[in-house]
């Protein structure tokens, strides 16, 4: 459960960029996430909900896009979507040397602000 | 208005855990980050791992736990410098605290330094302290079926201690099922069965953790 730490450091960034972009307040955030963390969506809008009061987040919505794992084959260039306990043998040729593309992503991508003179 | 940040999440984290891996690179001390559940053995571990190779290598260990200093003194007991860093409720270290440990031992008298992780199969594995490797135990009473519930700390371990091995005929533990999961989860790791406190199976695993150790110091020192 570090969801409060995931949630800390997307607040921090959000805050940051909003100030830079001379803000009034932040009304959604968008972050990707791999599905091969151990970052639960419920935990993390909770966390998010609980820390964002008396910040330029309050009130803002936690966009959450999760992503499939993926991986390439070095030996026959086959590349597949995989659960976790799919991704370590090719499907097409069994080979065992592969190269996850997708699936650890910890991301923040952008912020909906709301501008100076907005009503 | 839309801003784009495209960041990392742990950001903060990650340029810390870098700015680490360059100082050990910097002063050729191989850092490990041991992981496992609470009473798995992980500092019965590092004791029998200690022995193995304290005639070889340096070696200073940074113990991590939400309170107390037993487990620092058990290893300074031993000869061994060790820095405990209580994480005060946190489940997880992070780079920052490794640096502010790091920074109380002298890197260029040391080749090894080994991390005890707070006991935890979840968050350490989310977290890059800067290591050279991390490392995982699992024992035998905790039951073949963790990898399922726990699939990512397998999957960021570059080996696996099977630990308690002696206590396999106690335990309806299945070993097979158990190392068909973890090579479906992470192909290639390697999985060494140790009794750790009666030193079974141990030279098998400090002799992986040797290769490592070598290797890293030949690209250090290029």
């Amino acid at each position: 459960m570090h969801e409060m730490g995931i949630a800390e450091g997307i607040l921090s960034s959000s805050v940051s960029a909003a100030h830079e972009a001379g803000a009034r307040g932040i009304s959604a955030v968008y972050v990707t996430i791999g599905e091969l963390t151990e970052v639960s969506e419920d935990a993390l809008q909770f966390a998010w909900e609980a820390i964002v009061p008396g910040t330029l987040a309050e009130g803002s919505s936690l966009d959450i896009t999760m992503v499939r794992a993926s991986s390439s084959c070095a030996d026959c260039g086959n590349e597949w979507e995989h659960d976790r306990y799919s991704g370590s043998q090719c499907p097409a040729c069994g080979g065992w040397v592969v190269m996850l593309l997708a699936g650890r992503e910890l991301k923040i991508d952008s912020i909906d602000i709301d501008e100076e003179g907005d009503a | 208005m839309k801003v784009d940040i495209e960041k990392r999440i742990l950001a903060a984290n990650d340029e810390i855990a870098a700015s680490n891996r360059a100082l050990f690179a910097a002063h050729g001390v191989f850092v490990l980050d041991l992981m496992a559940s609470p009473g798995a053995g992980k500092t019965s571990t590092i004791l029998a791992t200690i022995a193995a190779l304290r005639n070889r290598y340096a070696i200073a260990v940074i113990e991590g736990d939400i309170a107390s200093k037993v487990d620092a003194e058990k290893v300074r007991a031993h000869g061994i410098p060790a820095v405990q860093i209580n994480t005060g409720g946190a489940c997880h270290l992070e780079s920052a605290m490794i640096r502010r440990a790091v920074d109380t031992l002298d890197l260029d008298a040391l080749d090894l330094i080994i991390i005890e992780n707070v006991g935890n199969l979840v968050c350490p594995s989310d977290f890059d302290l800067g290591e050279n490797a991390k490392v995982m135990i699992l024992s035998v009473p905790e039951g073949h079926d963790k990898p399922y519930k726990y699939p990512n700390i397998f999957q960021v371990s570059e080996a696996v201690i099977l630990n308690k091995y002696d206590t396999m005929g106690v335990f309806d533990f299945d070993e097979e099922e158990f190392r068909d999961v973890v090579r479906s989860l992470n192909g290639q790791v390697p999985v060494f069965p140790v009794s750790a406190t009666k030193g079974e199976g141990v030279d098998a695993w400090a002799g992986w953790l040797a290769g490592r150790i070598d290797a890293a110091k030949e690209t250090d020192a290029r």
